[in-house]
């Protein structure tokens, strides 16, 4: 090693391996202050009653309280469940369905796949501003098919605080899909054919196939996709900040979006820390159960 | 370390598979069953409805061009899907040169050199550093590496909501918020533990032999990092970097947050541009510049075809 010197006794222990040490400083100044201090601190500051500037004044679960009974949390918290619902729903059955067509040995397999997946590399901004185009009533797809005759055709979800989220969940299944329907395809491939073999010998139909064999066979890749898409729908907000800025009224809040406007705009840190840390805690029941079943509990499988 | 064998996996699993994707695409000869009838109902089914998806997942793209190549009467008569009667390219003009937001009436330009500015070096600086982590941890294991390494990757899934703060707080001390330098340095961060665990994956994967033998030759870490891997991780370096080009091209959230109005990436300005409240909407200006702000991800996307969709495989991780 780089630290060993002829002579008596031990090299000093700090001096071994110094360069990789020192290349890794930002890595560990990363991973402590700003993961894990900042983690902390937030969580810290959450129980303060910090308002234009973060101070130590704790006031115990005064916020968590307060964040509990604001009407506009509470419809941000709803909106997240419906979206993220339907959200994993759709786009783990869809993103499935198209792997499946995409995997039967079909022509132009790349053509399809580029443009299914182009939408993914665009930003939620430019996704959010074109569905906002789309879904315009005045000029959109209402008025188009108002204009082939069907004068009472109503399909405004941007301009209805009933149903703004779908609208929302239109745009994002349109950017994310593609991603889903990549990772279920590197899923597939993974299948032994001899798999499929046996399957026809016995003469069991297709869609019975994948539904009894196959998909309980991707549960590794299900559960990994689960994942991605749960931990991307905690996060949504520039989606929502592109297509409605929250609006109409506050029908499309979301938690993301709470947390920046309460500590840059409203100057209410503290409302602002708590709402991160409930956030946090969201993820948290995604990742640690899903953690511990995939790799805690011995390691039963290989 | 358990967790780390198995944040591999996760990475590492994906890429594999994705290759085989390409090795059964491109496998010739005869191979599986007897060719069917072109035109059997089964194919009629599944080609149908991969073109209306296809055509679902294009429809956007189409308006939006349609869009924005009308003039505003035109728009206000006609159907969105309909292709222009009068191509216009004046939008695209107005929304480069002359679109305004708030007081400011200079167009997207200002955004679009902001964003080059922020993106190539956030990219080299944060390549750089998380090749450097990759290497270190790959060949150089010191004691509690792998502690900082899966606080790290743990770290890619905490919302950024609940660190923005105490970053704003780092970088005013450093007296650099509001700066492109500061977010450039939070593009870093963030940016690390996805890079890092790619090239550390990478790194790890090849021979060892090499790795010592060059030890044996008296080779030192630096040496070995630009003599032996640099040169040998070139797929690896442009997979990182189409990542980290879409990733911090289209990141709104740090641009908003770490920089002054001036420094606006693309992407807020754009938004402050459509979304504005004052004033007629140009919905035509909206879109040119809509694509415009889409245009260089597009053109990353398009030219590096499946190279991009490794990226994203492993990138998918970051959720």
């Amino acid at each position: 090693m780089a630290g060993h010197t002829r002579g008596s006794g031990r090299p000093n222990q700090w001096l071994r391996n110094l360069n990789a040490k020192l290349a890794s400083i930002p890595m560990i100044l990363t991973a402590v202050v700003i993961f894990l201090g900042g983690t902390v601190w937030t969580v810290v500051y959450s129980f303060t009653n910090s308002r234009l500037l973060p101070r130590l004044s704790f006031v115990g679960l005064d916020q968590y309280e307060r964040l509990w009974a604001a009407p506009r949390w509470l419809i941000s918290v709803q909106n997240l469940v419906i979206y993220g619902f339907f959200s994993l729903i759709f786009s783990l059955a869809i993103g499935f369905l198209l792997a499946a067509l995409m995997d039967q040995k079909i022509r132009f397999e790349n053509t399809f796949r580029t443009i299914m997946l182009y939408p993914f590399a665009l930003s939620f901004i430019v996704t959010g501003l074109v569905w906002q185009w789309l879904l315009n009533p005045e000029y959109g797809i209402q008025s188009v098919v108002r204009s082939l005759g069907w004068t009472s055709f109503a399909f405004d979800p941007l301009y209805n605080s009933n149903i703004v989220i779908y609208g929302i969940l239109i745009a994002a299944l349109w950017q994310g899909t593609g991603l889903v329907m990549c990772l279920m395809l590197a899923g597939l491939r993974g299948i032994d054919e001899d798999i499929w073999k046996a399957t026809r010998v016995d003469g069991i139909p297709m869609w019975k196939t994948y539904l009894l064999v196959i998909i309980p066979m991707m549960r590794g890749v299900f559960i990994t996709t689960l994942v991605i898409i749960a931990s991307g729908i905690v996060k949504v907000y520039d989606l929502v900040v592109a297509q409605t800025s929250g609006g109409p009224g506050i029908a499309s809040e979301v938690p993301a979006k709470y947390v920046y406007d309460y500590m840059f705009q409203a100057q209410n840190l503290g409302q602002g820390f708590a709402a991160s840390t409930m956030m946090l805690v969201t993820v948290a029941i995604i990742i640690v159960p899903w953690a511990y079943l995939e790799f805690g509990g011995g390691r039963k499988r290989a | 370390m358990p967790e780390i064998v198995a944040f591999n996996t996760i990475a590492a699993g994906i890429e594999p598979e994705v290759e085989k994707v390409q090795a059964r695409a491109t496998q010739v000869g005869p191979r599986g069953r007897k060719p069917r009838r072109a035109l059997s109902g089964r194919n009629i089914m599944i080609y149908g409805t991969l073109i209306v998806v296809a055509l679902y997942y294009l429809l956007p793209l189409y308006v939006m061009v349609m869009t924005s190549l009308k003039g505003m009467p035109e728009i206000r008569l006609g159907n969105i899907f309909a292709p222009p009667l009068e191509i216009t390219f004046e939008p695209w003009v107005k929304a480069w040169s002359s679109a305004c937001t708030g007081l400011n009436c200079d167009g997207l330009s200002r955004g679009f050199w902001n964003s080059v500015r922020i993106t190539v070096p956030s990219t080299i600086v944060s390549i750089a550093i998380a090749s450097v982590n990759g290497y270190a941890l790959a060949n150089w294991r010191f004691k509690g590496a792998d502690l900082f390494f899966t606080i790290l990757i743990v770290g890619a899934f905490i919302p950024y909501q609940v660190m923005i703060y105490p970053i704003v707080i780092v970088l005013r001390e450093l007296g650099v918020y509001g700066s492109l330098t500061g977010l450039i340095i939070v593009h870093t961060i963030f940016g690390m533990p996805i890079l890092t665990l790619l090239f550390r994956n990478y790194f790890a994967g090849l021979p060892e032999e090499l790795f010592k033998a060059a030890r044996v030759d008296g080779a030192g870490f630096w040496t070995i990092y630009f003599r032996i891997m640099l040169p040998m991780s070139m797929p690896i370096f442009v997979v990182a970097m189409i990542l980290q080009v879409t990733g911090i091209w289209n990141d709104f959230l740090f641009g908003v947050v770490f920089t002054r109005p001036e420094y606006y990436p693309m992407t807020v300005q754009l938004n402050n541009i459509v979304n504005s409240v004052q004033g007629v909407k140009e919905y035509n200006v909206n879109m040119a510049a809509t694509i415009l702000t889409g245009a260089v991800p597009l053109i990353v996307y398009f030219v590096s075809g499946r190279l991009f969709v490794r990226g994203i495989a492993a990138g998918a991780v970051k959720g």
